[in-house]
C-alpha cells in the first residue's frame, strides 16, 4: 500500500523545511516533492497535513522499559507502545532490566520482543559493567555485534574512576558510545530530594547540585583523556550545563541530555510529599531550570530524553523515603517540548534536532527524510489543547506529575517502516 | 471559635488562632493532671492508637497518659509488634487500625511525611508524633506553652535553639512556631548541622553559639545523636561539647532571667553541662509536665469528646 502525506510542512533540520508531500513506498520514502506526486492504483491512503509538521522519527534516547524482569510495570509492548503514542519512532532501552542486559542474549530477546510487538523500534543499551555492579566490563563486542548502540550503567553510576576510563577505551575501540549518568554517590547518600529550601521545609534529606557536577566534570576529564565520545545522561543543574559547555568549547567529543521534568518543574513539586516528583537526580531549583533551558537553547544540550521510568503502585503509594525514583515520560514529553517552542527558547528546527536528528547521530543512525530511507516519522499538531490524561496512557506506569496539566500541541501519526502504528482519534 | 482540624500534622497548617485555642485548651487540661484523682470521663469509650515506628520513650508515655487521663482506651502499637516485619505497608496497616473503629492515631515514624499520608488516606485523626526529620507539632506546642507560662508572652522574644538542627524535627517545628507567635529565632550549631535555607522556616543563623545565646530569652539546647559522628558531621565529642555545647561558662554570659529548655532526652555534659540542666534557669521537666497537658487538648480536639470538665 501506498501513502500519501500531503501538505504538511515538513521539517528536516539541515536538510528540508517547506510545504512537502511525501510518498511512502512499501516501507520507504519514494518521494519528496512540492508537487502532487504521481502514482498509480487506488490503493493510497491520503493524510492531510496541512497546518502540521512532518519530522524524521522522534527518538528517545532514554528510557527503562523493566522487560526482562520487572513485567508488572511495563512491558517491551507496553513501553513501544507508549512510545508510539508519544510520536516517538524509537527508544534506547536502558539495560537495568533483571537480568541486566550486558549479554548478546538478552539484547537478542529484548530486538525479537520488540518486533513482535511491531510498534517503536528499541535500540537496547548495553550495561558498562556485568550485572551493573561495577567491577567487570561487560562483553562489549558481542553486545555491539548484537546490536547495542551505546553502554551505560544508569541508574548505577560508575564509582571507580579507572573502570570510567577503561569503559570509555574499550568503547571506543568497538564504536560504541559511553552514556554516564553522573552522580557522586557519597555526596547524594541520604538524599531524596534536591537539597535547599524546601527540603529543609519538608525535612527530607537532600542532594546538593555538586553531586551531579563532580561526577560530570569528571567523566568529561575522562573523555578528555581518553578522546573517547561521551554523552550526559539527565543534565539537571547549572554548574553541569557550564561544565559540558566548557567542554565543548575545548572540543571534547562530549554530548547531553536533559529530560522535560527538568525544564518544566522545580522541586516545588515535591511539596506534599509527592513521589510522582521524585527521581534522580532530583528536580532542582528554579535557577537550575533556567539554566538547563539555556543549555538547550545555546547547543550545550543536544538531546531531550525523557528517563522514562514506569513504576507500579507498590513503588509510589509509599512513604516518599521509601518511593523509588523515576516517572513516566513517553507520552507527555512532547507536548511539554513544544512548549519551549511556544515560549521562545527553541526554534522549531532545533527542537526536532533535540528530539530527532541528534540522538540519531549521536547514536550513530540514519534518520533523515530522503528518497529511498526507511519511512520512519512523526507527524505532529502544535496547536491542540488538552490535558495529561495519565489513564489514557498506553503505558502501564501512571507515575506522572504532570497529570491534570493543560498542553499544547502533540503527536497525531506515527510511522514507523512506514506503517501507521499510532494515529491520533480525531474528536 | 471551635477547633475544626482533622489531624495535627505541622506548625504550618496551625493559624496563631489555633495554636491559641489549643494553648488555652492546655491550661484546663493542666489543671485536670493537678488534682488527686487525675482521670476525667471525657474520651470514655473512644480509641487512641500510638502507633510507634520509632523506638520512643517519653513521647509515648506522654500520649498514653495523656490518653488514660481523658479515659480514653490507649492501645500502643509498636515497630517490632505491628505487622511491619510482615511487609504490610503503612497506609494498610493504618487502614486496619482505622477498620478497628480508633477514633485517633497517634503516629511516630521515621519518614517525613508519614502522618500526612495517612492523614490524606484516612477518615479517623491523625496527630503526628514525629515524622523523619520534618516535625514535632505537640512538642513545639508544648515548647510555646513553657514559654508563655515562664514568660508571660512569646512576642519579641529571642530564642536561641543550639544543637544539630540539620537532623531536627523538633528545631523545625519550634522555628515555625515560635515564629509564628511572634517571637525572634536564631538557630545555632556546627555548620555541617545547619541545613541550607533554614531561613524560609522563620530562622536566622548566628555565627556561633555565643552570639546566638547572647541576649537570648530562652535557650533551647537539642539532642545530638552520638551515632552522627560517623557522618563527618563534627570531629570528637569532646570537642562537640566545648564548641557548641551550652557550657558553665557560656551559660554564665546569658542574661539573667533566661529559661534553659531542651526536648530530651539530655546527654549530660555533651550538649548541655550538668550544671546548666539543673539550675534554677531550666525548665526541662516543665517542657515534660505540659506535654502530658499539650497532648490531652490534642486527643480532645481531634477525638471530638464533650468538654465537661466545669461540670463534673
Amino acid at each position: 500500500m501506498l501513502i500519501l502525506i500531503k501538505s504538511g510542512r515538513v521539517i528536516d533540520p539541515g536538510n528540508i523545511d517547506g510545504i512537502m508531500n511525501i510518498l511512502i513506498k512499501d516501507g520507504l520514502i519514494a518521494e519528496i516533492t512540492q508537487a502532487e506526486p504521481v502514482f498509480f492504483g487506488k490503493d493510497i491512503r491520503i493524510i492531510e497535513a496541512g497546518g502540521l509538521i512532518v519530522t524524521p522519527g522522534l527518538i528517545d534516547m532514554h528510557v527503562h522499559l523493566r522487560e526482562p524482569g520487572h513485567e508488572y510495570k511495563e512491558t517491551i509492548e507496553t513501553g513501544c507502545r507508549a512510545a508510539v503514542h508519544g510520536g516517538f519512532t524509537s527508544v534506547c532501552a536502558m539495560p537495568n532490566t533483571n537480568p541486566v542486559n550486558d549479554s548478546k542474549e538478552v539484547t537478542h530477546f529484548i530486538l525479537k520482543q520488540a518486533e513482535a510487538a511491531g510498534y517503536a523500534r528499541i535500540y537496547p543499551v548495553g550495561a558498562i559493567s556485568q550485572g551493573l555492579e561495577g567491577k567487570i566490563l561487560s562483553e562489549f563486542f558481542d553486545l555491539k555485534e548484537a546490536g547495542v548502540k551505546a553502554v551505560s550503567d544508569d541508574g548505577f553510576p560508575v564509582r571507580s574512576s579507572l573502570l570510567m576510563r577503561r569503559a570509555l577505551e574499550y568503547a571506543k575501540g568497538f564504536g560504541l558510545l559511553v552514556i554516564s549518568h553522573c552522580e557522586e554517590m557519597d555526596l547524594a547518600k541520604s538524599g531524596v530530594m534536591n537539597e535547599g529550601e524546601v527540603a529543609t521545609r519538608l525535612g527530607l534529606g537532600g542532594i546538593p547540585n555538586a553531586a551531579e557536577s563532580v561526577a560530570v566534570m569528571r567523566d568529561i576529564a575522562l573523555s578528555e583523556l581518553t578522546g573517547a565520545p561521551l554523552h550526559i545522561a539527565h543534565v539537571s543543574t547549572r554548574e553541569s550545563v557550564d561544565a559540558i559547555r566548557n567542554a565543548k568549547k575545548r572540543g571534547a567529543p562530549v554530548t547531553a541530555e536533559t529530560a522535560p521534568h527538568y525544564f518544566t518543574l522545580t522541586h516545588d513539586a515535591v511539596h506534599g510529599y509527592n513521589t510522582f516528583a521524585k527521581m534522580n537526580p532530583p528536580l532542582r531549583s528554579a535557577e537550575d531550570r533556567t539554566a538547563v533551558r539555556e543549555g538547550l537553547a545555546d547547543g550545550t544540550i543536544d538531546v531531550i530524553a525523557t528517563d522514562h521510568a514506569p513504576h507500579s503502585s507498590i513503588e509510589k503509594d509509599v512513604e516518599f523515603e521509601f518511593a523509588a525514583n523515576g516517572i513516566v515520560g513517553l507520552e507527555t514529553s512532547l507536548p511539554l517540548s513544544l512548549k519551549l517552542v511556544t515560549d521562545g527558547f527553541l526554534s522549531m528546527d532545533e527542537l526536532v534536532k533535540k528530539m530527532s536528528k541528534n540522538p540519531a547521530r549521536i547514536i550513530g543512525i540514519e534518520n533523515t527524510l530522503k528518497p529511498g530511507a526507511v519511512a520512519d516519522l512523526t507527524i505532529i499538531d502544535p496547536d491542540y489543547h488538552s490535558k495529561v490524561n495519565s489513564a489514557e496512557f498506553k503505558s502501564m506506569g501512571r507515575n506522572t506529575p504532570f497529570d491534570g496539566m493543560k498542553i499544547k500541541g502533540g503527536a497525531v501519526f506515527t510511522l514507523v517502516r512506514g506503517k501507521v502504528v499510532f494515529e491520533k482519534e480525531r474528536p | 471559635m471551635g477547633f475544626k482540624k482533622k489531624d495535627i500534622l505541622d506548625m504550618e497548617s496551625l493559624s496563631v488562632d489555633e495554636i491559641k485555642y489549643i494553648l488555652n485548651m492546655t491550661d484546663k487540661m493542666k489543671e485536670i493532671s493537678g488534682r488527686s484523682i487525675k482521670k476525667v470521663p471525657t474520651l470514655r469509650g473512644k480509641t487512641v492508637v500510638l502507633f510507634f515506628y520509632e523506638p520512643s520513650t517519653r513521647t509515648r508515655t506522654s500520649f498514653d497518659i495523656a490518653a488514660k487521663r481523658l479515659s480514653a482506651d490507649s492501645i500502643s502499637l509498636s515497630g517490632s509488634s505491628s505487622s511491619i516485619v510482615k511487609g504490610e505497608t503503612l497506609v494498610d496497616t493504618a487502614k486496619n487500625i482505622e477498620a478497628m473503629n480508633a477514633d485517633v492515631i497517634v503516629l511516630r515514624h521515621s519518614c517525613a511525611g508519614a502522618a500526612s499520608m495517612l492523614a490524606q488516606r484516612l477518615k479517623v485523626s491523625v496527630i503526628n508524633a514525629g515524622d523523619g526529620m520534618h516535625a514535632h507539632p505537640t512538642q513545639a506546642l508544648l515548647d510555646i506553652m513553657t514559654v508563655v507560662e515562664k514568660k508571660g508572652r512569646i512576642d519579641g522574644l529571642k530564642i536561641a535553639i543550639i544543637g544539630d538542627i540539620a537532623h531536627s524535627r523538633v528545631a523545625r517545628s519550634d522555628c515555625v512556631g515560635f515564629t509564628k507567635m511572634g517571637a525572634n529565632v536564631v538557630v545555632a550549631g556546627p555548620p555541617t548541622m545547619i541545613p541550607r535555607g533554614i531561613e524560609v522556616i522563620g530562622a536566622s543563623v548566628a555565627k556561633n553559639i555565643d552570639e546566638a545565646i547572647k541576649d537570648a530569652d530562652v535557650i533551647m539546647a537539642l539532642r545530638l545523636q552520638t551515632e552522627r559522628q560517623g557522618s563527618f558531621l563534627f570531629s570528637t565529642l569532646r570537642e562537640y561539647s566545648k564548641a557548641f555545647g551550652i557550657t558553665k561558662k557560656r551559660f554564665e554570659s546569658a542574661k539573667e532571667d533566661v529559661f534553659i529548655m531542651h526536648p530530651g532526652p539530655v546527654n549530660r555534659g555533651l550538649e548541655i553541662a550538668p550544671e546548666v540542666a539543673d539550675s534554677l534557669h531550666s525548665v526541662i521537666l516543665d517542657q515534660v509536665e505540659n506535654g502530658v497537658a499539650v497532648r490531652m487538648a490534642l486527643l480532645l480536639l481531634t477525638a471530638g469528646g464533650v468538654w465537661n470538665v466545669d461540670s463534673d
